[in-house]
């Protein structure tokens, strides 16, 4: 098991490395603009712009920066500085990353609730009319669009604009440390509009894979030796029909961390995907760099405890 | 069939399933039954409905949408009639059961030793280590060596005939007085099935319970069962004393059965005469004999009366759902065997000159 532990870090590391090697590309091989000359904005004199070249390191060969750029990053996890505001990426994305952590780990207790829940009712009754009409409303919500869906709901919910004032609308987020209740309350909104579409996919997920499971011979198994439906459909069923869930909800997690723009921009959470919005508006590289090379990264590690997840779900995987 | 209430009897019990395509005519109309501490097997071909009645005694066709008449009385009381919660008190307590392919029927992500302990407390109000210790003394008793090591093993590490022994294990942890076996040897390599099917013979004098065998092996009908019922599209056709099957076979696709099974002394002229065509649509069934368009003895008028199960002349415990009169039964069953101790003959004295 160590070794199986081990043997993924090792190829996630090295997943690390192809990305920013892409990266490097991408952002300081390609683009034609010059970085010292963007940098400089109106203070447009050859010294200077040598000058802030040296401080980038751009004057040095290609090689030697992307050595220079692997060593920062896996050493200090050094992102550079951003061209607009001069601040450090490191520290605008670690101030921006509590409130897409907020989005994202409320938005997927949601959708893992309702979705599972969903799915076991629908399964256990499938065909019924609260299955039809349970999978009709999943198929319209994996359908509509994160930005329409956070616009309808602020449209109809939001305390200042909406028809109906419920909850706090768009630009209303504080920090859970500063104001929990304040947090709480600007979250619900975002947390079931992230959530709907894949509570809706995980629903249809957990159906499908739960009917599959009822019908394998360890089920008939279960009910002959006398346990209840309940033990069989949630201890034995869900145990097997569980597997491609935890599979898809440690992607997903991991695709959100790192791209939660839609939601954040909607609802005007100062989260890791507005800072990227933003960025790119601005052709603020360095930063669209440090939340491309994030995303890159949680879905790497989310990649890697999906792995080691599923070796402890599945024994059979364990030992070969 | 004897003084002795049975343990078991199933009586006029049909199982039908609706489809898309029609009713289901799974079992229709099958009565038999097991007496304490005995064997009872049930032969026939797949399709012929001896799982679906097995699986319907322990209620297990319910949740399938299957409608079920008739009745089966297990110690004089109907078990159609229970409620769910009823039965589930039945299921692996009084009755267990054991299936064909022991690998896929064992959980592949829990410990052999946790799925024993689970049917222990289902019917048990035991510490998880009280179970867990008889759990482990189960397992040994069904030859499973170095049992308290093995029950935290996975199925998939168990070998073929030790998943079967575990299933058998599972299935007595609360000593029942039933163990339905379906198919218990059909899924395992010929040496282990010899050893499984004594093991069985060995559980069941130690924990005198009563064994409804399902198989379409007559050999093992042969090794183990008291009384036979021979099932047809979802009909039992002949049903007796296993012995007296073997020797006056009285319905045709008995005979076709057994003149289907090689014999290891037997002539190597002897033919195997395979049954011809295949069973019938269990949707759209043939009227009168369900056998007759499959059958080399019918007659024209055997395709409009539909033939009950009857007692046999001279022997009560032999019952056979046959049009033919036992006379022409008698003469065409004699033919048959005179045909092989014909070619056993002229082998056996063939036999002399070829060695040396």
């Amino acid at each position: 098991m160590i070794r199986f532990i081990i043997r993924r870090l090792l190829w996630g590391a090295l997943l690390l490395v192809i990305v920013l090697a892409l990266l490097f590309v991408m952002f300081r091989v390609l683009p034609t603009a010059d970085p010292a000359v963007l940098r400089a904005g109106r203070l447009q004199n050859p010294k200077i712009i040598a000058e802030i070249r040296a401080n980038l390191g751009l004057d040095k060969s290609l090689p030697t920066q992307f050595w220079l750029y692997i060593k920062g990053i896996f050493l200090h996890f050094d992102l550079g500085f951003s061209y607009y505001s001069e601040a450090p990426v490191k520290e605008l994305i670690l101030n921006r990353l509590p409130a897409t952590v907020s989005l994202v780990f409320g938005g997927s207790l949601i959708w893992l609730v309702t979705g599972v829940g969903v799915g076991i009712i629908s399964a256990r009754r499938a065909g019924s009319r609260l299955d039809r009409a349970s999978m009709g409303s999943a198929l319209v919500l994996v359908s509509a669009p994160e930005y329409w869906l956070g616009l309808i709901a602020l449209y109809l919910f939001a305390s200042d604009i909406g028809r109906v004032h419920l909850l706090p609308g768009a630009g209303s987020y504080a920090g859970l440390t500063s104001d929990p209740g304040k947090w709480l309350g600007s979250m619900i909104m975002p947390w079931l509009v992230v959530a709907a579409g894949t509570a809706a996919i995980y629903a249809r997920l957990v159906r499908g894979s739960l009917i599959e499971t009822m019908s394998e011979d360890y089920i008939r198994t279960a009910r002959a030796k006398g346990l209840s439906e309940r033990r069989v459909v949630l201890r034995h069923g869900m145990r097997s029909a569980i597997n491609p869930i935890v599979t898809v909800l440690g992607l997903d997690i991991g695709v959100l961390l790192g791209s939660s723009v839609l939601v954040e921009t909607v609802f005007n959470i100062p989260g890791i995907g507005r800072l990227n919005f933003i960025a790119i508006n601005h052709a603020d590289f360095p930063i669209v760099e440090g939340t491309v090379l994030l995303a890159a990264l949680f879905i790497i590690v989310a990649n890697i405890i999906v792995d080691i997840v599923y070796a402890f779900l599945d024994p059979r995987v364990r030992y070969s | 069939m004897s003084e002795q209430e049975p343990l078991l009897r199933v009586e006029d019990l049909r199982v039908e399933f609706p489809t898309e395509d029609g009713t289901v005519h799974a079992v229709d109309g099958v009565t038999y039954q097991v007496r304490p501490g005995g064997t009872l097997g049930i032969v026939g071909e797949s399709g012929s409905g001896k799982t679906v009645a097995a699986l319907t005694i322990l209620g297990l066709t319910r949740t399938q949408g299957a409608q079920v008449s008739g009745r089966i009385l297990f110690e004089g009381k109907d078990l159609i009639a229970r409620s769910e919660g009823e039965l589930r008190a039945v299921r692996g307590n009084d009755i267990a059961m054991i299936f064909q392919d022991p690998l896929s029927s064992l959980h592949p992500f829990y410990k052999v030793g946790f799925q024993l302990v689970e049917a222990v407390r289902a019917h048990q109000n035991v510490s998880k280590a009280t179970a867990r210790a008889r759990a482990v003394e189960m397992l040994g008793l069904v030859g499973i060596p170095d049992p308290d090591r093995r029950a935290d093993d996975y199925p998939h590490q168990f070998s073929g005939g030790m998943r079967q022994r575990a299933m058998i294990a599972m299935a007595l942890v609360n000593e029942p007085k039933l163990l339905i076996a379906d198919e218990p040897t059909t899924a395992l390599d010929v040496t282990v099935q010899a050893q499984i099917l004594a093991l069985l013979e060995r559980l069941k004098r130690e924990l005198q319970m009563a064994i409804l065998i399902i198989t379409h092996d007559l050999g093992v009908v042969a090794e183990m069962a008291d009384d036979v019922a021979v099932m047809y599209a979802g009909r039992v056709v002949e049903t007796a004393p296993a012995q007296q099957l073997f020797t006056q076979p009285q319905h045709p696709y008995t005979w076709g059965l057994l003149r289907s099974i090689p014999t290891l002394n037997g002539p190597r002229e002897e033919q195997l005469v395979p049954i011809p065509g295949t069973p019938p649509s269990l949707i759209r069934r043939p009227t009168g004999c369900h056998f007759y368009p499959r059958c080399a003895y019918a007659k024209p008028e055997h395709a409009r009366v539909d033939p009950q199960l009857e007692p046999v002349a001279g022997s009560p415990e032999h019952h056979v759902a046959c049009l033919l009169s036992a006379a022409e039964r008698e003469r065409t069953w004699d033919e048959i065997t005179a045909k092989n101790a014909a070619l056993k003959a002229r082998s056996a004295l063939a036999a002399p000159a070829e060695s040396p």
